[in-house]
């Protein structure tokens, strides 16, 4: 048996020891954890159970439920500014996850770049790579609050169509854009002539400050756009493994031949559950208000503990500098965890501008981000003193 | 921000002080907490606060304790007892209820509409104390027409809390 070279070369995450230790160790307030801590919303999952009982335990079409594209491109519609066409303009995937491995894949032309901006969720780099893809990272710091400017896309190398992978709100820096900003960013695209995949998973429901514009609602960009979004994080559906894709007929329409016969459809009881959960704007405002509290609290008092740290615009993950201790973010994290028993993400996970960085989940109860944090003031009284 | 908490069927929404919201999930939080978790300042929330106590908005802070899983010698039986009673002129039902919920082993008493009155909540140490409160002292009251008794057998939620211990946790410590 021979393993293929690509995935031989895939270097496995550094940091796959330290999260080894963490899942091996008992009694461990986590804030590592990238996902809701509130169950699925109960009437999303008893309608699931509802169509189990009477009986939807098939396949469905391979774009998905032809209920559930019109449903989303009815949702799509007054957010984006513009309409998907249910029947070849949207398409229904194993999570967003499998949305951005078959675009990758899909959009894979010899020599084309794909532009990823770090520190940034950690599927994007090898998911490009192994579509054969030239992953090609563009550092995002603090000074920028992590985002891109249009100056620096300007000044990156490229090649007409080349790949643009935009993530907003940011996991894990909580980087996000307002609509001038982005319409600065599209100019660049536009004369570069880049292709753009857009993750927004944590768009809609999880914006703080302001609206999440999305990016094919900017002038020019529908036809440039791949929108990925999906049901994870809004409605707390991370299980589920339910996201969708819509784009250019085109794009939509080689992601489907990959689909049909990687995948053949999403599964038919997560689909099911994502219908009723369209229905659920309440349920997640309500989880999206409770994110918010705690964003805010996290937020001031790592600053007031010397961690500093800008406030995420969206999603659910505090981004602290751990620069003043003087470890790197390795190093700190295994401290803390050795010593105080509080699990965090280091920073260099997510690419190499994380170094000098942790990332802490506010997906956590109040309690625990209470008694983390006081953990973590005497684990800095102690080193830093 | 203030949170919906209830969307009319027009579309249009009720809110409430978020204050409240979140006290009413955790009372023990500091008034410097909510401060930070509504961006307000510290001195804007407990002036909030003190003005809902006086004006009867937020009645009181305690416990929600599950008695089911304490253990005690001490049993505890609860009925739910159905009242239909006469309205009196000129008060209602009003000058009936408070006769009924002045006693100390009526825990929760609600006016209803449809086929009876009153709902009344009863607490007694067996099921021999709480039926003699109800006919000695409820179904002797001269507006009350006629009562009928269910005992509780087991609690599963109160007021939005499940009364069980909840499975903890499924989620993987670290994920991305
Ligand atoms: C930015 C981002 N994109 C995609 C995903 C994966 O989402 P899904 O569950 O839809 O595959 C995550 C999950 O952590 C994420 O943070």
């Amino acid at each position: 048996m021979k393993i293929n070279k690509k995935v031989k070369d895939l270097s496995p995450s550094g940091i796959r020891a330290f999260f080894d230790l963490v899942i091996g160790m008992k009694d461990v307030i986590s804030l590592g954890v990238g996902e809701p801590d509130f169950d699925t919303p109960w009437r999303i999952s008893e309608s699931a159970i509802f169509s189990v009982e009477k009986g939807y335990t098939t396949y469905t079409s391979n774009k998905g439920l032809q209920e559930l594209r019109e449903q989303i491109s009815r949702y799509l519609k007054p957010r984006l500014k513009t309409s998907y066409d249910p029947n070849d303009e949207i398409l229904i995937t194993v999570g967003v996850s499998e949305a951005m491995d078959l675009a990758m894949r899909a959009l894979s032309v010899s020599d084309c770049k794909a532009l990823i901006h770090e520190p940034c969720y950690v599927s994007y780099y090898p998911t490009a790579y192994l579509a054969g893809l030239d992953p090609v990272y563009l550092a995002t710091t603090a000074q920028t609050a992590f985002k891109v400017t249009p100056k620096q896309l300007a000044e990156t190398k490229t090649s007409s169509g080349d790949i643009f992978l935009l993530n907003y709100p940011c996991n894990p820096t909580g980087a996000s854009y307002n609509r001038d900003e982005l319409v600065e960013l599209a100019r660049v695209i536009e004369k570069k002539d880049l292709f753009v995949i857009s993750d927004e998973i944590y768009g809609d429901y999880m914006t703080y400050d302001g609206d999440h514009v999305p990016f094919p609602s900017l002038p020019g960009m529908r036809q440039r756009t791949l929108y990925l979004n999906g049901f994870s994080k809004a409605y707390a559906m991370t299980g589920w493994r339910i996201g969708y894709a819509a784009g250019p007929r085109e794009v939509i329409a080689a992601m489907t031949k990959i689909h049909q016969y990687t995948i053949l459809c999403a599964p038919i009881m997560g689909q099911m559950a994502a219908l009723e959960a369209l229905r659920c704007d309440k349920e997640a405002k309500s989880m999206r208000a409770e994110y918010n509290r705690r964003r805010k609290y996290i937020v001031t008092e790592l600053n007031k503990l010397g961690l500093d740290c800008l406030m995420p615009q969206g999603a659910f993950y505090a981004f602290a500098s751990i620069q003043s201790t003087g470890m790197d973010s390795v190093e700190f994290a295994h401290k803390l965890l050795e010593e105080e028993k509080v699990a965090v993400v280091p920073g260099t996970a997510f690419g190499p501008s994380g170094a000098g960085y942790i990332r802490m989940s506010y997906a956590t109860g109040i309690s625990d981000i209470k008694e983390a944090l006081s953990r973590i003031g005497k684990f800095l009284k102690k080193h830093c003193a | 921000m203030t949170i919906p908490v209830v969307v009319k069927l027009d579309g249009g929404e009720c809110f409430m002080d978020e204050i409240l919201e979140i006290l009413e999930k955790d009372a023990r939080l500091t008034s410097e907490e909510i401060a930070v978790m509504t961006g307000k300042s510290t001195a804007e929330v407990e002036k909030r606060i003190k003005k809902y106590e006086s004006e009867g908005v937020i009645l009181k802070y305690k416990a929600v304790v599950n008695k089911e899983a304490v253990e005690t010698d001490v049993k505890i039986v609860r009925a739910l007892i159905e009242v239909k009673v006469i309205p009196q002129r000129n008060v209602g039902f009003d000058a009936i209820a408070k006769r009924i919920y002045s006693f100390s082993a009526v825990k929760s008493c609600y006016l209803l509409s449809g086929g009876y009155d009153l709902l009344v909540i009863v607490e007694g140490e067996d099921m021999h104390s709480v039926s003699s409160f109800v006919s000695e002292k409820l179904a002797t009251l001269e507006n009350v027409q006629g009562t009928v008794t269910h005992f509780l057998l087991k609690k599963y939620k109160e007021d939005g809390d499940i009364l069980h211990k909840i499975d903890g946790d499924k989620r993987l410590s670290i994920s991305f």
